[in-house]
């Protein structure tokens, strides 16, 4: 049996990287692998038995002709295996029917494993293409010596070798060839790629792989994972996040529970529960009610009185102080700018608490085996939460293994794998395994939620209207700070910040001498863990920014996407620059134009019916997704409801792995978007979340769904991220055509009926 | 001790008869695929049939469901290839896939009440059902063409 090792990680040490690509004998070991028409994680307890692991293992071809795919990216929803397995077939010309993916388990030979800010696709696309062409390549020219032909002479074709009249299979190739070959990074990166039009997969559509088991009952997830001998366990949660202590445990009325085992405050030597108490019993519904007998006492620090309003004040005051925060940009002339301008216009704009509320409760199973530590859970950054877990166990980390699940929603809430951690530390201080499920209230009390945000926007216009500078200040809890400080760059005056949670800002409209200050809202990363939540700073800035581009517009009297358009000129830093952003801001004028002209711009509406327009570039600059949206509201004035009837999005990813899987994903997120637009939110009270079930928390549900048309641009160039940005051009877009309809300017989000009827009283006043 | 029938088993069950029959289901009986969301019957992920009607498992007490016949996701359908089960592949509907063992459950007892729903009857029936990665246009399209399917068997 042969098979193929790809060490290519864009994330691995360089040292694996040098070794370079290999193909040769291995061995086999599945662990959780899907086999086709898509058994997924049917039987985790078998495979992982099973489990065995050749470094540095990407993908292997069988005796049998079949191709595994390893996949390092959870699976959450985005079909992210079938769309990775499909870039790497693709070059290898691979018989799409005889591909399989493999979700794997953690393991330092993977580099950075981790799924979040739309990364996937993007990430993978360059190495796993060059995978497939090594691979294909290595195939064609053993192929054309078990043929006798010269490798020139043969093409590959549905895992198929042909010269001539002649063929043999990859199977073969397999079984008889000699396929000891090796490639530098060098020539792996210089490993020619099939242009775009000889594509056969990608760009194509697919049934995902992991659907069929979603809909039978087979897929399992983090909390379906068991073991012989486990106690249940559900925590008891303090008061404050971050700084309470347990003074006292009282279990006498949990003991008349049947099933009821005992009560335990956690040790953390890793500081990630601070006054947890966990309870245990034999069953989950026995710990559930046993909790609610336990009676703790805490002692807690000051955080239990912060609340959101204290949480903005605190921001608009670090917004006040010109010398604080990092300056994203800082272009010279601002000062001057504003202080010569004709004219100046400046809102502040603020975004409530939004909880993740992914489905299925955050929860892991954890015990020792063979001297290792097993975390059975679904996670989006395991190699963020492993030196934690081995800190919290007092193991080195490669005594700690994660293994992979479906997650029943990530969002971002399992970027953070805090969750992990007690489980770890209950099943240590018991010495049996240990299984911990939180109830929705308590997920909701523990989300890494995003946090609340206030900022300010100002632009300074010349005498003839002109935009000479623009200054965007945003101010929230950042969870790059709290979680992985590491990974914060600095700004131009030297100052470190969160790169996720002031993106957005950096925008791509000229607009003359540019200031971006991002600022730590301090006080928040003390009350409670600031989250990722599903596209992070732009599911702010973005209401923000494209809020305040629309006010400025309606300031000079100039329609809003002319005034867009007009911005968009691509010169300067916003003429994009290869691979990812080609064309730069013009691409976004492109879905802008097109949005507007599919939305019937300009036309005529009935009464208390606007349209609104915003857009983005995504995620990241080095990573634009140019996105636009124009959202058709219906006002209630009496009752200041706002209806969306329609979304209109077009997008520009680049070139689309797997169409149906994208469109899937836009209309997730635009459909999240609108949830965090006008149905979803909370409020931080006295150090806790005021909402934590569905009877408060209202996302949105089936009959609020809007008529949805999504279109993408065909293109060729690079793949970039689809699953966030749709998330937030929604909710200024539906702002915006508030305004459109009733002269209503509401700038706090999410929109609310009673925020919406005293704007109209502040307008006719 | 509760007696039941469950997916054509019969079983008996040690659970305290005040556990929600989600528990049971899971826990004791191991069928895994009906799901815990929310508790307090406001999600839908724990939807299973009692005597052929959709009730909330994770707020029934076992002891209220002694002698009925339940029926799982895993028990819809002996091949998983109920109307729905194939039209919910035929739309790619599942995206994080956690709810959408109830959002079938939901739909088939919808599909016997409304053989042919109208997008309000959907709205109406399954606006119980939250699907948080909010594939909502595929659930509605899905279930449109498992109806179809069924009047087409008729």
């Amino acid at each position: 049996m042969a098979g193929l090792r790809f060490p290519a990680n864009p994330d691995a040490p360089a040292s694996a990287a040098r070794r370079g690509f290999l193909i040769g004998a291995a061995g086999a070991g599945f662990v959780l692998a899907f086999a086709r028409p898509g058994r997924v994680f049917a039987d985790p307890a078998e495979a992982i038995a099973a489990s065995a692991y050749e470094p540095n293992l990407w993908c292997r071809i069988d005796a049998d002709g079949i191709v595994t795919v390893n996949i390092i990216r959870a699976e959450m929803g985005q079909h992210v295996g079938t769309a990775l397995a499909r870039i790497l077939a693709d070059e290898l010309e691979a018989d799409w029917a005889d591909v399989r993916i493999d979700h794997v388990d953690s393991d330092p030979k993977w580099g950075l494993m981790v799924t979040g800010g739309s990364w996937s696709v993007w990430q993978s696309f360059p190495l796993l293409s060059q995978a497939g062409a090594a691979a294909r390549t290595a195939l064609i020219e053993e192929g054309a010596r078990l043929l006798g032909v010269a490798p020139s002479a043969c093409t590959a074709r549905a895992s198929t070798v042909s010269a001539g009249g002649r063929s043999i299979r990859y199977a073969e190739i397999v079984r008889r060839g000699d396929l000891s070959r090796q490639y530098s990074a060098d020539e792996l990166k210089a490993m020619p790629l099939k242009p775009a039009s000889e594509r056969r997969l990608v760009g194509r559509d697919t049934q995902a792989i992991d659907i069929p088991d979603k809909t039978d009952g087979k897929a399992i997830y983090g909390i379906d994972a068991r073991v012989a001998g486990m106690l249940y366990a559900r925590p008891k949660l303090p008061p404050t996040r971050n700084g309470s202590k347990v003074l006292s445990i009282d279990d006498a009325a949990a003991k008349s529970i049947p099933g009821y085992h005992s009560a335990l405050a956690l040790d953390d030597p890793s500081g990630t529960v601070p006054g947890w108490v966990m309870v245990f019993a034999d069953s989950y519904a026995a710990a559930i009610r046993a909790a609610d007998q336990v009676q703790v006492r805490w002692d807690s620090d000051d955080t239990a009185q912060v609340s959101e309003q204290q949480i903005l004040d605190h921001g608009a005051k670090l917004i006040a102080d010109p010398a604080a925060g990092a300056r994203v940009f800082d272009d010279a002339g601002v000062e001057d700018a504003f202080a010569q301008a004709a004219s100046v216009l400046e809102h502040t704009y603020t975004t409530a608490s939004v909880l993740h509320f992914q489905l299925e409760p955050v929860n892991a199973l954890a015990f020792e085996k063979d001297g290792r530590w097993e975390i059975h859970t679904g996670n989006q950054w395991q190699s963020l939460i492993l030196p934690t877990l081995a800190k919290a166990l007092g193991v080195g980390e490669d005594a700690v293994v994660m293994r992979t699940y479906l997650l029943g929603g990530g969002f971002g809430r399992r970027l953070n794998g805090d969750y992990a951690v007690p489980a770890a530390l209950a099943a240590k201080a018991l010495g049996r395994p240990v299984k911990m499920v939180l109830t929705r209230a308590d997920d909701a009390r523990f989300d890494s939620f995003r946090s609340p945000s206030i900022q300010r926007v100002r632009m300074a216009f010349d005498a003839a209207g002109a935009v000479t500078a623009m200054q965007h200040d945003a101010c929230a809890g950042w969870p790059t700070e709290v979680m992985v400080p590491a990974f914060m760059p600095k700004g131009a005056n030297g100052v470190a910040y969160d790169p996720f949670a002031i993106a957005g800002a950096d925008s791509w409209y000229g607009v003359g001498a540019q200031r971006v200050r991002a600022l730590s809202n301090d006080l928040a990363n003390r009350a409670f863990r600031p989250g990722w939540l599903r596209s992070v700073g732009p599911g702010w800035t973005n209401w923000a920014s494209e809020c305040f581009i629309d006010e400025a517009a309606h300031a000079l009297g100039v329609d809003p996407v002319a005034f867009r358009l007009r911005l968009l000129d691509g010169k300067g830093r916003n003429a994009g620059s290869a691979p990812n952003a080609v064309g730069g801001a013009l691409r976004l004028a492109a879905v802008i134009r097109r949005a507007a002209e599919k939305a019937g711009w300009g036309g005529t509406l009935p009464a208390d019916t606007g349209l609104g327009i915003a857009a983005t570039f995504g995620q990241e600059r080095d990573m634009p997704t140019w996105t636009a949206c124009v959202a058709r509201v219906r006002v209630d004035r009496a009752s200041g409801i706002v209806v969306a009837e329609r979304l209109t999005l077009v997008v520009d990813a680049g070139t689309i792995v797997h169409p149906d899987g994208a469109l899937a994903q836009m209309e997730g997120a635009a459909l999240w978007g609108l949830s965090m637009a006008l149905h979803e939110g909370t409020r931080f009270v006295d150090g806790q979340v005021r909402d934590t079930n569905l009877d408060t928390y209202t996302p949105l549900r089936i009959g609020d769904v809007p008529a949805l048309d999504i279109e993408f641009v065909a293109s060729t160039e690079a793949a970039v991220g689809l699953g966030e940005p749709a998330t937030t051009v929604v909710a200024p877009a539906i702002g915006n055509a508030l305004f459109a309809a009733v002269g209503a300017r509401v700038r706090d989000l999410p929109i609310r009926p009673d925020a919406v009827r005293a704007a109209l009283e502040q307008k006719s006043a | 001790m509760t007696s039941l029938t469950i997916n054509e088993r019969e079983v008996t069950v040690t659970s305290g008869e005040d556990t929600p029959l989600l528990w049971v289901i899971r826990d004791e009986l191991g069928l895994t695929g009906t799901k815990f969301g929310c508790g307090i019957g406001l999600c839908g992920a724990c939807t299973v049939h009692v005597d052929g009607r959709a009730i909330r498992s994770c707020i029934t007490p076992v002891a209220a469901v002694a002698g009925t016949r339940i029926t799982t996701i895993e028990g819809l359908d002996p091949a998983g290839a109920h109307p729905l089960q194939k039209a919910w592949i035929a739309t790619q509907a599942p995206q994080c896939g956690y709810c959408q063992s109830g959002q079938i459950m939901q739909a088939a007892t919808l599909l016997k009440d409304f053989p042919e729903p109208t997008d309000r009857d959907i709205d109406a029936v399954m606006g119980g059902n939250l699907c948080r990665c909010m594939a909502y246009v595929r659930i509605r399209k899905a279930i449109h063409l498992a109806a179809a399917e069924l009047k087409e068997r008729e």
